[in-house]
């Protein structure tokens, strides 16, 4: 019984912006499905009242004091871009507002 | 850009069929010194990228930090919403690929809010059309913390919006600046006001914010964000219908247009026998309409989770009700309650919070002046002073304990009206206070019964006509003796003092 | 001394020989960077070797120390840093093309606090791409190869430190563990590996995989020279919101303290102890446990019965986390950007940049995550491994109620072929399976070495395990036992590592 199909993995891989090329599909596609069939065992384990565990401390209210610090310079903000421009990073063109 | 214009039916026409219902989504910039969840400065007009850091720029390795005055700004918000304060509480990142947004995710709060369950109360002034006012409470669902993204600009293509950019640029300065994000129940029920209940909410929400003093609340700068979610339900149905999200709506006049644009939108659809498309809007305030956006798609799975690297927010009872302590009155409860100290009418009292006159005169009348004269001289006579010096009429170098003082050398019979406004001429021109200003420049009533006796006698004696009439109980006619005293005293003297004396002189009951 | 001998030095050893003016930490760096030269072309532990930054630091301390000043116990003793670790002006690439060119603007906490130490960085040590792997054969950069046989794999994700450790190019490393990356390496390779309690070394400028599991720990080749690099790394960072503000554990202490363990109790931890090892490596666990017992120990069985979950658990919430944490690396903002011919918008340059400089094993978790993530299956996979992720904490709470450290091997086999289970995914995460536990639940957890399998010759690990924040109680119960095998078999497991043989 396959979990997750090659279309699956293709539609996944969208959603995590990676455009996989048809051989690494065929490849990953198959890996995928017996991983996700394997840690879909958990699935039977925890009943419904057990609580999730999202951080691994107890620790509660960490927070800092509203103060300024010092920022980057510009300069080193725009040190690794791969298209700086005018003191602005430069991107392709974007398909829509969010 | 290709859109083609929606078709549309008249308002009053939708509102025969349809019933609106809204839910709006306000985002508001907090006013922290420092963002959400690092150190950087928040402050508008910097030069781009110079308020950045590891953490907002998302480089690798960087770790976010709660800023404290944020979650208290948050709590405080809630809580002047009427809204019960989460006791435990988490952040979640909210994924989905975007340039402005640094990390690919936004940290943002899902399933466990600050804040939910709260209420405003709206006042909606009476409209154009002569419909009355009415208050309409509009039901919080939830009010949580976010961080914004950083503000990209289109280059190139015809139009500079999107469609069409051949590349953006991004300045990440904005990155990270604390929102709240304060999010209606669905509002039902408004009929045809239902844009004007829109646009009172979020000038209620600003005042609110603003008394609260936790944003700049400029909305033409951003600091205030509306979106405007709509459907149409058919009058008689309960089904709610599909709705759209007009995003970015960012004046209190937008948004009462872009809901009713998109209620005339929605009708022409459904009376077509269409079905409205789910998707955002963007709202176009030059031509008043609004497009097409993004569908809502698979694209909107944003894979919430729980932030690993910030740890529960879990507010103390304590430190809630130290917070409920710092909270200002609600803007217009507070405005209810001094109408009803200061006995204005609802004309008065209008005309006093649209001469923004509502700080200075509760502070006059603490200094001691009647509210009637704090009202009379600060929307009157000092209102009409600085609107001819082109200047605002706290500017004037007139203080409330000046008309205080004013007002107490009136009642107290030193001075009448006009040698009142003479005192101001002088504290105006920077004589020195009202007291010191009468006293150089000679201003006060006779006090002497007996000069205004002399003269009182001497004007009966010329008018025994009228006198006679007086005795005959036309008590209204001492008004013209009243004037004839006044002009043999040379205005030195009270003229309701004069007005017993006839009487008294006359043997007439006041 | 001759520089190769300077090498040989324990941590504690060159600090000492520092103070007393027996050598510099000129002559100290010096010496490692001349082995480095000459062994990591064959062994690519190193992805960058800083040799006159890590000089100009020792000269500095030299002078500090001539002219009297108070120096820090480890001043002028080097340490190489997992290339996972953010070095201000220095590439910091996480063995992924994606950050090839990329220098950080900014120190990783734990790089301000050896620069503190006044210790010379030598270099940034290799790694699977983004800590995912379990061999350092997922490094964009090639594999490191195991100092014990140059065709096997030194353990991953920080194979680079672990073999720069057990070959002599540098007395101590940094690592950082999400499911074993410090402990497992230190198995294969003969050294000793610690994985802090969760929050106790701080995460800041450390490349994140999975934040919620992730922790930073030394690597050395001593459980006392561990000791020392943990007291300089840990502490409270306001800049990290996870990090434990209570004073570090007296972990030094423990680990020069008294060698009786009389009346501790040692749990065997069921699950994860008795079966499916190799045959040296059982044998030497039970052995191990002996010289246990002969040291005063209390030896029992507790039984964990979640732990058999704990790898499903684990990828489920590494990949989730980690697909989130790797969003960024889109090259927007930096990293390689490909892009696609035509006109192509920035969701396309993302989506072919990430295609593009992700090596396989990245794309798989980052899928993997994001499909458990995603709308509809949130609840079954991600809420459920949270789920168990409380059961399996609940395990370890009853376990030291019975016991006050618990152990199993740390790894089921040693060291593998390069090669071997690169095309076999869930073989590569089976390495992993005692290691992951502590992970999941936050407690320290310590590897060192017990001896070396008679079938291949190859060092074996024993891990311990402790109570969160009871650290100390790792390098207590390790140091007793590192000196009574030291004293059993004739000398330390690392100082029988054949010597390596330079690539032509």
């Amino acid at each position: 019984m396959s979990n997750l199909s090659r279309d699956d993995v293709a539609h996944v891989a969208m959603l995590a912006r990676i455009q996989l090329e048809d051989h690494e599909l065929d490849r990953l596609a198959g890996q995928l499905d017996q991983i996700v069939d394997w840690v879909g065992q958990i699935n039977e384990v925890a009943a419904a009242d057990v609580p999730p565990m999202s951080h691994p401390l107890p620790l509660v209210n960490v927070t800092r004091p509203d103060e300024v610090r010092p920022s980057l310079t510009q300069q080193q903000a725009l040190a690794n871009a791969p298209d700086p421009e005018g003191g602005r990073f430069g991107v392709p063109r974007i398909l829509d507002e969010e | 850009m290709t859109a083609t214009t929606d078709r549309t039916v008249p308002y009053a026409d939708a509102l025969t069929r349809y019933e609106p219902v809204m839910g709006l989504e306000v985002h508001v910039e907090l006013s922290t010194a420092t963002k959400m969840f690092c150190g950087c400065a928040t402050e508008f007009g910097a030069e781009p990228n110079t308020q950045t850091c590891p953490v907002c720029l998302g480089l690798p390795g960087a770790l976010p930090v709660v800023n404290r005055t944020a979650v208290e700004s948050a709590i405080r918000i809630g809580l002047a919403l009427n809204c019960r304060i989460a006791e435990w509480c988490r952040f979640a990142r909210k994924n989905y690929f975007y340039p402005d947004m640094p990390k690919n995710f936004q940290t943002s709060q899902y399933d466990e809010p600050i804040a939910f369950d709260g209420w405003l109360d709206v006042e909606v002034p009476a409209n154009e059309a002569g419909e009355p006012p009415f208050t309409f409470r509009v039901e919080i669902e939830r009010a949580h913390m976010e961080e914004d993204t950083g503000k990209s600009t289109h280059v190139g293509g015809a139009t500079g919006r999107i469609h069409g950019a051949d590349y953006s640029v991004v300045d990440y300065n904005r990155a990270g600046i604390p929102l709240i994000e304060i999010v209606t129940k669905p509002l039902v029920g408004a009929g045809d006001r239902a844009p004007e209940v829109a646009r009172a909410y979020v000038a209620a929400l600003r005042d609110l914010l603003r008394a609260l003093d936790v944003t700049h609340g400029r909305m033409e700068q951003g600091n205030i964000r509306c979106d405007a979610n709509v459907s149409l339900m058919p009058i008689g149905s309960e089904v709610l219908g599909t709705r759209t999200e007009t995003k970015n709506v960012n004046s209190l006049r937008s948004v009462e247009r872009a809901v009713r644009y998109e209620i005339t939108r929605h009708a022409a659809v459904l009376d077509a026998g269409e079905k409205v498309f789910q998707e955002t809007r963007h709202w176009h305030e030059d031509t008043g309409i609004t497009t097409a956006g993004r569908p809502k798609s698979d694209a909107d799975d944003y894979r919430y989770f729980p932030e690993p690297d910030l740890v529960p927010v879990a507010p103390s009872r304590e430190e809630v009700e130290r917070l409920r302590a710092t909270l200002p009155e609600n803007p217009a409860e507070r405005r209810k309650r001094l109408q009803g100290e200061w006995g204005f009418s609802d004309l008065e009292m209008r005309d006093v919070v649209n001469a923004g006159a509502v700080e200075v005169i509760e502070e006059t009348v603490a200094a001691g002046a009647s509210p009637a004269a704090a009202r009379k001289w600060w929307t009157g006579d000092l209102a009409r002073r600085a609107n001819a010096d082109g200047v605002a009429v706290t500017d004037l170098g007139v203080t409330p304990a000046h008309i205080a003082e004013l007002d107490g050398l009136v009642t107290g019979g030193r001075l009448n009206d006009s040698m009142a406004r003479q005192v101001m001429d002088g504290v105006v021109a920077g004589e020195g206070t009202p007291t010191q200003v009468a006293d150089a420049r000679g201003l006060e009533l006779v006090q002497d019964d007996g000069a205004l006796q002399a003269a009182v006698d001497k004007v009966i004696a010329a008018n025994a006509d009228v006198a006679e009439k007086i005795k005959g109980g036309k008590v209204q006619a001492a008004g013209a003796l009243i004037g004839q005293v006044m002009k043999e005293m040379r205005g030195q003297a009270d003229a309701a003092k004069a007005r017993e004396l006839i009487l008294a002189t006359l043997g007439v009951e006041g | 001394m001759t520089a190769r001998d300077l090498t040989r030095l324990t941590a504690l050893q060159m600090a000492d020989g520092l103070a007393a003016g027996e050598f510099t930490s000129v002559e100290l760096t010096q010496a490692h960077l001349d082995r480095i030269e000459r062994l990591n072309p064959s062994l690519n532990a190193y992805l960058l070797v800083d040799a006159e930054g890590a000089l100009a630091t020792a000269a500095n301390v030299d002078a500090a120390r001539a002219a009297g000043e108070d120096l820090p116990r480890l001043a002028g003793v080097p340490v190489a840093v997992k290339d996972i670790a953010c070095t201000r002006g220095l590439p910091t690439t996480a063995g992924s093309r994606m950050l090839e060119h990329f220098v950080p603007p900014y120190d990783a906490t734990i790089v301000t606090r050896l620069k503190d130490a006044r210790m010379p960085i030598l270099g940034k040590t290799n790694m699977d791409e983004f800590a995912m792997g379990s061999s350092t054969e997922h490094s964009a950069f090639g594999p490191t190869r195991n100092p014990w046989d140059l065709e096997r794999i030194p353990g991953g994700s920080g194979g680079g430190s672990s073999a720069a450790v057990a070959a002599y190019l540098a007395p101590l490393a940094i690592g950082s563990d999400t499911g074993g990356s410090i402990r497992q390496p230190a198995a294969v390779t003969g050294s000793v590996g610690v994985k802090p309690t969760y929050g106790a070394v701080s995460r800041y400028g450390i490349i994140a995989l999975a934040s919620s599991l992730d922790q930073i720990g030394p690597c050395a080749r001593t459980v006392a020279d561990a000791a020392l690099l943990h007291e300089v790394l840990a502490g409270h960072d306001p800049m990290d919101s996870t990090s434990i503000d209570a004073p570090v554990p007296p972990v030094v202490a423990a680990a020069t303290g008294t060698r009786d363990l009389t009346g501790l109790r040692v749990g065997v931890v069921k699950e994860i102890a008795r079966e499916g090892y190799q045959e040296g490596v059982s044998r030497c666990f039970e052995e191990a446990l002996q010289h246990l017992r002969d040291l005063g120990a209390q030896v029992v069985e507790v039984s964990c019965p979640h732990f058999v979950h704990a790898m499903a658990a684990y990828y489920l919430i590494q990949p989730s986390e980690a697909s989130s944490n790797l969003a960024r690396y889109d090259a927007m903002r930096y990293g390689s950007r490909t892009t696609p011919e035509g006109s192509p918008s920035a969701e396309q340059v993302m989506a072919a940049s990430r295609d593009a400089a992700f090596g396989d094993e990245v794309k798989r978790r980052i899928i993997l995550g994001t499909y458990a993530l995603s709308s509809g299956y949130y609840d079954a996979y991600y809420g459920q491994a949270q789920k168990v992720r409380t059961l399996i904490a609940g395990d370890f709470t009853a376990a030291f109620e019975q016991a006050d450290v618990l152990v199993s091997p740390t790894t089921p086999t040693t060291a593998f072929r390069i090669g071997d289970k690169l095309d076999d995914p869930m073989a590569m995460y089976l390495n992993d399976i005692a290691t992951i536990p502590a992970n999941l639940a936050g407690v320290p957890g310590m590897s060192i070495p017990s001896g070396v399998a008679d079938e291949d010759g190859l060092p074996v690990g024993f891990q311990l395990l402790a109570p969160a924040m009871e650290d100390q109680r790792l390098y207590a119960v390790g140091a007793a036992l590192e000196a009574r095998l030291a004293e059993a078999q004739g000398g330390y497991v690392f100082e029988k590592a054949p010597e390596i043989e330079v690539q032509a």
